[in-house]
């Protein structure tokens, strides 16, 4: 398949308080192509996790996705009810969570679990589905996975959890994957294999991967294409070399600077002053001006439009860092 | 919960919704104040400590009233031309009066057993959890064994020893009731323990008691007095079992529930008023108790989530 | 960076450190071993002979994975915990044996920061009641005037202001929150700090922050650090000498500088591997192999060997000794042997 995988317009999501709504996520677009990793950045309270559950409707009250297309293969999500929603995740488009011990039911064997996602979404004999299982869970590195297959969720590893939890968003070789701050609560030597596997294994079946993160560091080692989010918008988004090497908005410019690698040992971290606005206190403007040392007074009267740049890489912003700055 | 908040310029407002697609978060039952919870609590006490100066009479002293007024039934008069809206009983006392002074005993008895099995029953699972080990296990084999039997036979043996009277009756509920707040209490303090603010206080080098009380005590006591607002009914109940089987409170210092045993002789003969009405004020009583509880309750769970 | 001191003394002093944990057996367990039938539930050895000098002034970054054992052994350096085996000095004297004045030297000396901002603030207490509770408890202000003024120094020294004194912690952000308990921490005057994982709970921005602040007081105080972290690039930047950690043992020590550019342990040389570094695109991901071992039943020999690319027959049988392969360096590794 070629072409456009997913096309996200002007998404919105809101969550309903006594005094009114608050967006969450705030107009986010942006579009995938098929095998495509695409790495999802932000901080607390930027609002990634919020767009990842949004995409496929997992969104509870009081929050609520009210504006927007979610275009998946052409077919616009937000149109779809529950019924074929249901049909589609764990089909076509799977999602990863970051508590696996969560994201897994306990009290049922892995085996029960991930037979019950195959024969959900195809009339598959017990027995094969079992042996696909097995066979997924291999893939992913667990060993001996015909006895594991019968163990119950808390009888894995924390590592262990998560690998079943690739496996089962593997199983029905979807389109396209959504993980959620996979492993971030993983050991690095773990979180290691676990990014070796997720890269070999969409590779190998071309899946595209929204990977949702804070870390900067995974982003560059996986993907391909990089967005950074903001207090509910997307600032900057384009290549990963683009936007690493050369950043648009302060925010990611600050991003960058302040991890400890990039600067001298011993030496104080160039840091971004002030913490992320809250959902209900968004500055008026630009959110990020408060924070930020090029704001100009145009920042604190207008939200930034999207600007167009090379290479398809965009940004919001009024007082951009100029093109063609390397680090 | 509506909290004004001052407008803010320089913070984008929220999206105002328009009534219809107003999420119906209005729905959401208005969470009750802990402030006007603990005010029905005071009511409450207020009034059976002071209603009693209200009273027409006072039924325990002798020469207000008269042998020749028994029971009279609700509505009738006595000789001295008091109305008795409760009826008499067959002593002649007026029912109100009765009632209100009951409920005071009734009062008296339940709240100071509450507040000393909370004080000792606290106590014991603040020791229980801060220190653990020997000690932990000790204290919990004796709440164990206390709560292995029923609480009525525990009080009736008890009282069988140590005899008649209001101390004693508020003895014995103590006895029974401690072991039911240690353990609660231990089971929160032990969560509370495990939390870094409590090793970082153990890290400045504060005392043990210090810690327990200041720190661990205010942070779990929540679920121990969600119970105690129940538990006072509770202690009542029991108070007025105890008095009707006739091992409670003194004939002098009637309660409640000796009212009713009082009454019950007469109750085949069609006086209905001299044990049904203190019955239901019984009733009413707990009643009123279990819902300050249950608010009570509520507000506290607000305000820890 | 300030030069590593060389001839300045120690002030905490771990000497063959070790902590079991054992659950108490239960009644069924405890008699049957009466009757010699091994029934005992298993040993768990957090902390395995562990000899360590920290030196006045400088940050000794302590490198580990979950599960080995780095905040066990934070623990015993702060006193919380007792050791099983083995002793840990202050300022030369067996902690163990302090009394009286000493002892409370060696309480209030030693601080803890700790992980988790949302559980290490009182909730019930306010900002200013939770920083001013030392001096009140051990008498270290002359009055009610001396304490405001000592709270609002803590509060400004680490970046806040003066009037959050009467808020309650649920009203801060977990970078905010932070920063009180370092002020607590800050307001008796510790000589040593061992910092618990106190920023991996954080927003990345914040972290920078948090850092900056932790080289700031340092710099300001001339603090000793035993900074715990399973961030390795935090550490780099931070540490004057780093120890890793595996298993409940130390497998590495060197000066930060040389650990980075030449690490001399398998195992540090699969850590620093996996740092994810924004200069890699799109790597191809070659990480180290195996599942961290339980501590409940470590491997033979070597405890890293099932996942060590070089293992030979050696290592499966027996276990190296740290020991030391340069001036100031530490590696326990028998293919250093062969160096």
């Amino acid at each position: 398949m070629s072409g456009t995988l997913l096309e996200v317009r002007g998404l919105r999501t809101v969550f309903h308080f006594l005094e009114g709504a608050y967006p969450a996520v705030d107009g986010i677009s942006f579009t995938m192509r098929p095998g495509e990793v695409l790495g999802l950045v932000g901080e607390s309270g930027s609002g990634k996790s919020v767009a990842g559950l949004s995409l496929i409707g997992l969104i509870d009250p009081p929050g609520e996705v009210v504006e927007g297309a979610v275009l998946f293969k052409g077919r616009d999500l937000r149109t779809l009810g529950e019924p074929a929603l249901r049909q589609l995740r764990g089909k076509e488009i799977a999602m990863i969570f970051q508590d696996s011990l969560a994201a897994l039911n306990p009290v049922l064997t892995v085996s029960e679990q991930m037979v019950e996602a195959i024969r959900e979404h195809a009339d598959v004999p017990l027995a094969a589905a079992r042996e696909r299982v097995i066979a997924a869970l291999r893939q992913v590195g667990i060993t001996s996975p015909e006895t594991r297959i019968d163990q119950y969720p808390h009888e894995f590893s924390g590592g262990m959890r998560q690998r079943v939890a690739i496996a089962t968003a593997l199983l029905n070789r979807p389109d396209l994957i959504i993980a959620d701050e996979p492993t971030t609560a993983l050991d690095v030597t773990i979180q290691g294999q676990i990014l070796a596997e997720m890269q070999t294994l969409a590779r190998e079946t071309g899946t595209a991967l929204i990977w949702i993160t804070h870390d900067l560091g995974v982003v560059s080692e996986l993907a391909d294409r990089v967005a950074v989010m903001y207090a509910g918008r997307i600032v900057e988004i384009g290549g990963i070399d683009d936007v690493l090497d050369r950043p648009r908005h302060p925010y990611t410019r600050g991003l960058l600077d302040s991890i400890p690698a990039e600067n001298a040992p011993g030496s104080r971290l160039r840091q971004i002053d002030g913490t992320a606005p809250s959902l209900a206190a968004r500055p008026v403007g630009c959110a990020f001006r408060l924070r930020c040392q090029r704001a100009e007074p145009l920042c604190a009267e207008r939200e930034p439009d999207v600007t167009e740049g090379p290479g398809g890489q965009s940004w919001r912003c009024h007082h951009p860092i100029p093109g063609g700055n390397q680090p | 919960m509506t909290r004004e908040r001052p407008f803010d310029p320089t913070l984008v407002p929220p999206l105002v919704e328009t009534p219809q697609r107003r999420f119906n978060v209005r729905r959401i039952r208005r969470r009750p104040n802990m402030k006007t919870a603990l005010i029905a609590l005071l009511v409450i006490l207020a009034a059976g400590l002071l209603l009693p100066l209200a009273a027409p009479q006072n039924p325990y002293d002798l020469s207000t009233f008269s042998v020749m007024d028994n029971r009279l039934a609700p509505g009738e008069r006595s000789l001295d031309g008091l109305t008795v809206w409760l009826g008499t009983d067959s002593q002649g006392r007026d029912m109100v009066s009765a009632i209100l002074y009951g409920m005071r005993v009734s009062l008296l008895v339940g709240l100071a057993a509450t507040s000393l099995a909370l004080s000792i029953g606290v106590t014991v699972g603040l020791l229980a959890a801060m220190f653990g080990g020997r000690i932990d296990a000790l204290l919990m084999r004796l709440v164990d064994f206390i709560l292995g039997f029923p609480s009525i036979l525990v009080a009736l043996v008890l009282l069988a020893v140590i005899g008649r009277g209001v101390d004693k009756v508020i003895l014995a509920i103590v006895v029974v009731q401690w072991a039911t707040y240690a353990r609660i209490m231990r089971a929160a303090a032990m969560v509370e323990r495990r939390k870094e603010y409590v090793e970082a206080a153990e890290n400045l080098g504060y005392p043990s008691w210090r810690i327990m009380f200041l720190h661990l005590l205010p942070n779990s006591i929540g679920s121990v007095l969600v119970v105690a607002t129940i538990y006072v009914a509770h202690a009542i109940t029991l108070e007025a079992t105890l008095s009707f089987l006739g091992v409670g409170v003194p004939v002098t210092q009637p309660s409640l529930g000796l009212l009713v045993a009082n009454g019950f002789e007469f109750l085949m003969s069609g006086e209905y008023w001299i044990s049904l009405f203190p019955g239901l004020a019984l009733l009413v009583l707990i009643f009123s108790l279990n819902l300050v509880g249950d608010r009570l309750r509520e507000a506290l769970d607000s305000r820890r989530s | 960076m300030t030069a590593t001191p060389t001839e300045a003394a120690a002030i905490i002093g771990l000497e063959g450190l070790s902590r079991d944990f054992q659950r108490p057996p239960v009644l069924a367990e405890r008699l049957l071993a009466l009757l010699g039938r091994k029934a005992l539930p298993p040993v768990l050895k957090a902390v395995t002979d562990v000899d360590l000098a920290i030196r006045r002034g400088e940050v000794l970054g302590l490198v580990g994975e979950s599960g080995c054992g780095k905040s066990t052994l934070g623990r015993m350096v702060s006193g919380i915990l007792p050791p099983t085996r083995g002793r840990v000095t202050f300022d030369g004297h067996a902690v163990a044996t302090l009394a009286g004045r000493d002892k409370l030297a060696y309480v209030l000396g030693v601080q803890m920061i700790f992980q988790d901002p949302y559980a290490s603030l009182n909730p019930r207490q306010k900002v200013g009641d939770i920083i001013a509770e030392p001096l009140k408890v051990h008498h270290m202000a002359a009055g009610r005037r001396e304490v405001v003024e000592r709270v609002d120094r803590a509060l400004a020294e680490v970046g806040l202001d003066p009037s959050y004194k009467e808020r309650y912690p649920h009203q801060f952000s977990g970078g905010q929150r932070q920063r009180i308990g370092i002020a607590r921490a800050f307001i008796v005057n510790p000589r040593f700090l061992v910092c618990d994982e106190p920023i991996a709970a954080l927003d990345v921005s914040i972290q920078a922050q948090v850092i900056n602040l932790f080289m700031d007081l340092r710099d300001r105080h001339g603090l000793t650090y035993l900074f715990i972290s399973h961030d390795l690039s935090v550490v780099r930047h931070i540490a004057d000498r780093v120890a890793i950690m595996y298993l409940g043992r130390l497998v590495e020590i060197a000066p930060a500088a040389e650990l980075f550019a030449r690490p001399a342990h398998p195992y540090t040389r699969a850590l620093l591997a996996e740092i994810p570094s924004i200069k890699r695109r799109r790597r191809k991901f070659q990480p180290v192999q195996g599942e961290l071992p339980s501590p409940l039943d470590p491997p033979p020999g070597c405890a890293f060997h099932p996942r060590c690319p070089f293992a030979i027959d050696r290592c499966r049988k027996e276990r190296p000794a740290l020991q030391p392969i340069a001036a100031n360096r530490q590696s326990a590794c028998h293919l250093n042997d062969q160096i």
